[in-house]
């Protein structure tokens, strides 16, 4: 029983045991260099191929995200190709749209597009779906509260298009490339990562086909299905700009001092704390004063979450926040740091602020700086529909953050123009006043009655704490009593809680 | 009362700009676009004409531009391009 | 004092929230001659409606040569207002036509005396006669420098440190403190460069005035900084006030603090650190 040929019976014999064949060496060895073959694959396709063997059909839910914001090219290029292709009944469902999106309206009227799910609507879209555009009420989810539905299936996408700044032909992608001169750089794919994960299929559109191995990236082979290379993903010059710009706005700046003083003052600025700001001008400014005081009291964070400024990115390099973890790159260096530096770090919606994982960031959330549209004098806020009853916001991790983190300031002026902020009630309910617990306004701070120690804390350190109430007094006797909204009898939006409960409708607005 | 087109008022931010011209028809007939015109529109219409009134100004074609004036702003505005166009000022001479 | 354009309606309707202690809203240099009346209005109907709270209310009138000024006054004596800024004053008579023009006006709505004349020096001429227009009207209550137009007439360029202000600078603290009002320092229109414009305020703070006009929310934060007396100074001030009060508790006339006398500059100056410290809201009015 040397030889294999001896043991020919007892093979056939154990390949019987096992119901297998016996093999056979039909082998022909590929001998090119590899290189060549490191640039295709049996996922590459153009759009059209792509679409039609993803197995799409009228009615399913198509995917997008919106890393690149007002610069994205995905979306209407995808949805055109398919409005050409005859497909109708599809439900869109983007982690959010913006002004660029306005092709949409065409494509809806024509029934390519009757149900759109997403975080936020601006432009001219967002005017037309609030007079009535839709007979589906649009479905408005936060960040985290998406990413919960796409992981317990209460949001289940048939076919994912996903913008990437490179891919090799696998489909191992990302938000940046190495590539000499890339053509996009849009940093973390946080909100892109569940729908990767848990799409039935996962088409990579991208702008700079590279050979395999793309790596180190933030999509996997193992998720995608095809490959597309497109002239460009998106114009990474409308994320944001690259230079850090403090704002000049001296309203923003007196905020931003405001919420500085409230967070230095409130019990949580330790050392170790983490924290999360958007990317208004107050809130960047805010980073900025508080810097000085970290520095001064030598206080230093241990990580700053969510979307990523490079005014955070600058407190990470100078030692004061010792990790970064990205939902969504804000601006051009905060993606070039993601890229660069392995203590920035990308997550998903879900690793971010998703209410089911026991690991999401906010979770370990000390302070979180958010805007608003309005509040009310119960510390309600509404982030996603004007006061004019026009949709032009998005919910983004607004409610998530507000929720678990363990201090919650909104910064909003209690004015603009001639437009209240601090209201009676606010026009769409967002994010509860059961998880706010400051609002910052020129005109003085107001500290939920949940929170006494916060106020007795702010109080005894100088700052102007005054009732909500008397807030939404002095807006009023500024400027006059506004009038009612002309809302009509039509549901254009439902405003989901992060728990995947019903939480506001949005009614259509009379012309 | 000989009247003049006139205006007064910028189209910045907070601002409101007012047009008059000689009515075509009698009474006053107000034109208004404001950037707040659902909450605020018909109090800056009354502003405008109660202002126009108090100074006499009954017959007119009164065109606003508004961009989130306040109250006193809009009867500042109104009452500057009156007096351009009646060219009978408010101050002693 | 913050200085804001009197025909800006977005920003007179709220220049208060940045806590200036005084704003003055300008119908003179920053605007043009042909939105004069319109900018009047807009002022009147401002000082009229808008609640500015405890903010001193000021506006700069356009001289009384020209023939904006008259209404000017007008306009703002009927709207209330607290201080009328005369600019570039050369002579005390300038000043006293001016009170005549504000009496006439008071008189017809019966508020007589209520509007006090601040007045801006800009010319050599004014450096030379300011102890007279410090003195010219018991209704007088300030003066302040305007370094652009005086530099011009002085045929001097200005400089970082700000040499060629010297003599215009002391001489206005002085003729104001011996006539016993306000002293206040030209604007600092650099925006950009904050260390300057804080070198500057501590400068002028040393040389004895009283404030600075700023042309910007942001400057505010510096003048209130460098203005504000330190802890060290108040509680002295405090124990100083605390031993006036004491003596005259005890009806003496000697005023005596840790054994020593106290002389009468002292407690001057203790109380002027007390009410710069109110002023700054460091202290509470109920805390002295």
């Amino acid at each position: 029983m040397n030889s294999i040929k001896e043991r020919t019976q007892d093979i056939r014999e154990a390949a019987n045991h096992l119901g297998k064949e016996v093999f056979t060496d039909n082998i022909s060895k590929k001998t090119e260099q590899r290189l060549e073959l490191q640039k295709v694959s049996p996922k590459l396709a153009t759009l059209e191929e792509a679409i039609r063997k993803s197995g799409l059909k009228d009615g399913m839910t198509i995917s997008f995200h919106h890393h690149f914001r007002g610069g994205d090219k995905v979306v209407n290029l995808v949805v055109d190709k398919l409005a050409e292709m005859g497909f109708k009944n599809l439900h869109l469902a983007a982690s959010s749209l913006s002004d660029v999106h306005a092709p949409l309206i065409e494509h809806i009227r024509n029934g390519v597009i009757t149900k759109i799910s997403t975080s936020g609507l601006r432009g001219e879209l967002a005017r037309e779906i609030s007079m009535g555009l839709m007979e589906e009420p649009v479905v408005f989810r936060s960040h985290g509260g998406r990413g919960s539905a796409i992981a317990n299936g209460d949001l289940h996408i048939d076919v994912a298009f996903l913008g990437a700044s490179s891919s090799d032909p696998l489909g191992n992608a990302c938000g940046y490339s190495r590539s000499e001169n890339p053509k996009s750089i849009c940093g973390s794919l946080g909100y892109a990562l569940p729908d990767a994960q848990y799409a039935d299929k996962v088409v990579i559109l991208t702008d700079d086909l590279v050979a395999y191995p793309n790596t180190p990236n933030s999509i996997s082979e193992r998720d995608v299905d095809f490959v597309v290379e497109v002239e460009s993903v998106g114009d990474s010059s409308k994320i944001a700009s690259g230079a850090i710009r403090d704002t000049k706005n001296p309203r923003d700046i007196l905020l931003a001092q405001q919420a500085a003083k409230v967070i230095i003052n409130s019990g949580y600025f330790n050392d170790g704390f983490s924290i999360q700001t958007g990317s208004g001008g107050a809130s960047l400014a805010a980073v900025k004063f508080i810097r000085e005081s970290m520095i001064e009291k030598g206080i230093k964070a241990s990580y700053a979450l969510g979307g990523i400024t490079a005014h955070m990115v600058k407190l990470h390099e100078e030692g004061l926040i010792d990790r970064l973890i990205d939902v969504q790159s804000f601006d051009k260096v905060a993606a070039e740091s993601l890229k660069n530096d392995p203590m920035h770090k990308e997550v998903s919606s879900c690793e971010y602020a998703s209410a089911d994982e026991p690991g999401s960031a906010v979770h370990y959330l000390d302070i979180v700086i958010l805007s608003a549209l309005e509040a009310d004098v119960n510390f309600n806020v509404n982030v996603l529909v004007g006061s004019d009853g026009i949709i032009r916001g998005a919910i983004g991790g607004h409610p998530d953050t507000a929720a678990d983190s363990a201090l919650s300031i909104i910064v909003c002026p209690l004015l603009r123009g001639r437009i209240p902020c601090i209201v009676d009630e606010v026009t769409t309910l967002i994010t509860p006043g059961s998880t706010v617990d400051v609002i910052v306004t020129e005109y003085g701070i107001a500290v939920n009655p949940r929170r006494p120690e916060l106020a007795e804390r702010l109080k005894a350190a100088g700052l102007r704490v005054v009732d909500i109430k008397e807030l939404r007094d002095k807006a009023l006797s500024i400027i006059g009593t506004p009038a009612q909204l002309p809302f009509g009898d039509k549901t254009v939006g439902i405003v989901m809680n992060r728990d995947g409960s019903v939480q506001d409708v949005i009614k259509n607005i009379a012309e | 009362m000989e009247l003049k087109t006139a205006h007064a008022g910028t189209l910045e931010s907070g601002d409101i700009l007012i047009q008059i011209f000689p009515a075509e028809k009698p009474g006053l007939e107000i034109a208004l676009d404001s950037t707040v015109a659902y909450q605020f529109g018909d109090q800056i219409k009354k502003v405008i004409a109660e202002t126009a009134k108090e100074l006499g100004l009954e017959n007119a074609r009164i065109s606003a531009t508004d961009k989130g004036a306040l109250d006193c702003t809009v009867r500042a505005r109104t009452t500057a391009a009156v007096v351009r166009a009646t060219g009978k000022d408010v101050w002693a001479d | 004092m913050m200085f804001v354009p009197g025909n800006n309606p977005g920003m007179m309707a709220d220049a208060h929230i940045y806590g200036p202690d005084s704003i003055m809203l300008d119908l003179e240099d920053s605007v043009t001659m042909t939105e004069k009346d319109t900018a009047r209005l807009l002022v009147y109907n401002a000082l009229k409606t808008i609640d500015y709270g405890d903010t001193e209310m000021v506006v700069r009138i356009n001289p009384l040569n020209t023939p904006y000024g008259k209404k000017d006054i007008e306009a703002v004596v009927k709207a209330g207002v607290d201080v009328i800024r005369m600019p570039k004053t050369e002579t005390a008579e300038e000043v006293r036509e001016v009170e005549r023009e504000i009496e006439r006006v008071e008189k017809e709505i019966g508020c007589l005396g209520r509007t006090k004349i601040m007045a801006a020096i800009e010319s050599t001429l004014g450096v030379v006669n300011a102890y007279d227009i410090a003195t010219a009207s018991p209704r007088m209550m300030g003066i302040a420098l305007g370094a652009e137009d005086y530099c011009a007439n002085l045929k001097a360029q200005r400089t970082k440190g700000g040499e060629e202000l010297r003599l215009a600078r002391e001489t206005i603290v002085v003729a104001a403190r011996a006539a016993g009002i306000d002293a206040l320092d030209t604007v600092f229109s650099n925006l950009n460069d904050m260390e300057t414009f804080r070198n500057e305020v501590e400068y002028i703070k040393s040389l004895g005035f009283d404030g600075k006009s700023i042309i910007n929310p942001r400057q505010i934060e510096v003048v209130n900084e460098i203005f504000a007396p330190k802890e060290k100074e108040i509680e002295k001030a405090r124990a100083i006030v605390a031993a006036i009060k004491e003596a005259e508790k005890k009806g003496s006339g000697v005023i005596a603090l840790n054994g020593k006398m106290i002389d009468r500059p002292v407690v001057i100056r203790a109380q002027r650190t007390i009410d710069l410290a109110v002023a700054s809201g460091i202290l509470s009015p109920e805390e002295i």
